[in-house]
């Protein structure tokens, strides 16, 4: 038993130190000139689009969902009046921001993982390092930052189309007005609730890209590896979700609730 | 006398002729408990196309991904240009790996760029150049060279695996290096491209200067393109010599190798 702990920890902390590694090297060709911008822009491109579809529709079925959820029990108390503010809060700080970086670890940390797989299998990366060019830079540089940049507007369209899904939910009992149900949703959000959510998924779109590409960069070279770095890297990117999510929640509370 | 020899030996290794650029002595390494290389000893001089023989699977391809530091040996002396590989920090194998061309078995080509932009990929990123007329015009060049100029906006994805490996090749000399490790050029290429491939090996050590280790299975390509031949067996070189010295070779490897030539 001890002798299949120990290999098992040693190989954990290992790859922790590996990460920070990768960390620093990430770090330090951020700033050592000649950013990639064309190579950023695709890869923005290319974030955006693959996920757009699955983001909107998972959302709007979300806010459809949960309206149609707490409706009875608002009933119950007579807050009928208060379902967009609920779902729109609910919403904004914790439902949109967790399910759209969910996806998007099924989605992009497990392509960018298959994608650098690959590459690293058919020897490209090592073409790419060979001919005196920088694969960190290219490569990985662009995809980390391009998650950490459309990870939070594929948040924001999620916000929004998950309320769009109330509004719905709440037309098929009653009749609200789109302006007025709107109206109630923004009028209940406060600063406080859309800014710690938005920081928060900064982070969660930086460790979708940074696990695709760490997953992907130290791939193995056989061909079954490019599979296992994709699996792995959308199990590891998850499991850093609910871990920043548990951290930054902590930390709104400290700041704005004392 | 003996002396006088000795002395006129040391002047002539001092020109520039006889520099050598790669120094591999001693070198070993090993996959976990596989020793792959035993004992490797290889100088390779200015100017010289050496032409590695040996069955697969006996580390010719780790040999020169070690010269070029995408392995690290687990023990040897290894120069180049006289400076010591395994010492060397990021940014010095970087200003040393802009020297060397290296032609990967598979080709290894961006399969998210067009042929064009793989040949780009280099002059920009590398020697970042900015004049396009220039970029183009040495793209047109080299493509030339590997005889498939009308591949140029094609995809990697749309090229069969002779072509794959020519535009490779073409990737690796666009820059001019002053080192080639070629890793079998001309394997799965028909005879007649073949040739032509070996020729261009040729030309290019003429032209430039080049140095080259050139790994192949191809004995009319050893024959066409070699100054000195090495066979490798169990990670060992065990022959080595001019194709004549090794058509007179005793050792029973190197005769079922040789075989073929006449
Ligand atoms: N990165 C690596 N990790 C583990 N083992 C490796 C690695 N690279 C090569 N090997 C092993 O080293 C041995 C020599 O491989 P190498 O590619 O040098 O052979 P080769 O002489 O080039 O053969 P071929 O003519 O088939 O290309 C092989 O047994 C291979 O499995
Ligand atoms: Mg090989």
């Amino acid at each position: 038993m001890a002798e299949q702990v120990i290999p098992a920890w040693k190989r954990w902390l290992e790859g922790i130190g590996e990460q920070g590694a990768f960390f620093s090297r990430f770090v330090r060709n951020i700033f050592a000139g000649g950013f990639e911008w064309s190579e950023f822009v695709r890869q923005c491109y290319e974030i955006g689009y693959r996920s757009f579809t699955l983001v909107g529709i998972t959302s709007f079925i979300m806010g459809l969902v949960l309206i149609l959820q707490l409706r009875p029990t608002m009933v119950d108390f007579g807050a009928e009046s208060m379902l967009p503010r609920t779902l729109s809060i609910a919403l904004i700080r914790e439902i949109g921001p967790v399910i759209t970086a969910i996806i998007c670890a099924g989605k992009i940390a497990s392509s960018i993982g298959a994608e650098l797989g690959s590459m690293k299998v058919t020897e490209q990366i090592d073409a790419m390092e060979v001919s005196g060019a920088n694969p960190i830079q290219y490569l990985v540089v662009t995809r980390i930052i391009a998650a950490a940049v459309m990870v939070p507007l594929l948040t924001l369209l999620g916000d929004v189309i998950g309320l769009l899904g109330g509004f719905l939910a709440i037309n098929l009992t009653d009749e609200v007005s789109f302006f007025l149900y709107f109206n109630k949703c923004i009028a209940s959000i406060e600063f406080y609730d859309l800014f710690p959510a938005f920081i928060k998924t900064i982070f969660f779109g930086f460790a979708i890209g940074f696990v695709g590409c760490y997953k992907g960069y130290n791939s193995n070279k056989g061909t079954e590896s490019v599979g296992v770095a994709a699996n792995s890297a959308v199990v590891m990117a998850s499991l850093w979700i609910f871990v920043i999510d548990a951290i930054a929640v902590q930390i709104t509370n400290l700041l704005y609730y004392q | 006398m003996e002396k006088e020899t000795a002395q006129k030996y040391h002047r002539e290794s001092d020109t520039m002729e006889d520099e050598v650029v790669i120094h591999i002595k001693g070198l070993k390494k090993s996959f976990g408990n596989k020793e792959v290389l035993k004992n490797i000893n290889l100088d390779v001089k200015k100017g010289e196309n050496v032409v590695v023989l040996g069955r697969s699977g006996q580390g010719k391809s780790v040999t020169i991904q070690c010269i070029v530091g995408l392995l690290k040996p687990d023990e040897g002396e290894l120069t180049v240009f006289g400076e010591d590989v395994t010492e060397m920090s990021d940014d010095e194998l970087k200003q040393l790996r802009i020297k060397i061309g290296f032609l990967f078995q598979s080709g290894a080509l961006y399969d998210s760029m067009t042929v064009r932009e793989n040949l780009e990929f280099p002059l920009t990123r590398v020697l970042k150049m900015k004049d396009q007329a220039e970029i183009d015009q040495r793209i047109e060049e080299v493509l030339e060279g590997v005889g498939l100029l009308d591949a140029m906006d094609k995809m990697p994805s749309d090229l069969s695996g002779g072509m794959r490996k020519r535009i490779g090749l073409a990737r690796t000399i666009i820059v001019k290096p002053e080192i080639i490790l070629y890793d079998e050029p001309t394997t799965g290429l028909d005879p007649i491209t073949s040739r032509e491939i070996s020729e261009l090996i040729l030309t290019l050590q003429k032209k430039y200067k080049t140095t080259s280790i050139i790994i192949t299975h191809d004995l009319e390509c050893a024959k066409i393109t070699a100054d000195r031949i090495v066979v490798m067996n169990e990670g060992e070189y065990i022959a080595e010599g001019t194709l004549e010295e090794m058509l007179q070779s005793d050792n029973e490897l190197v005769k079922s190798f040789l075989r073929d030539i006449s």
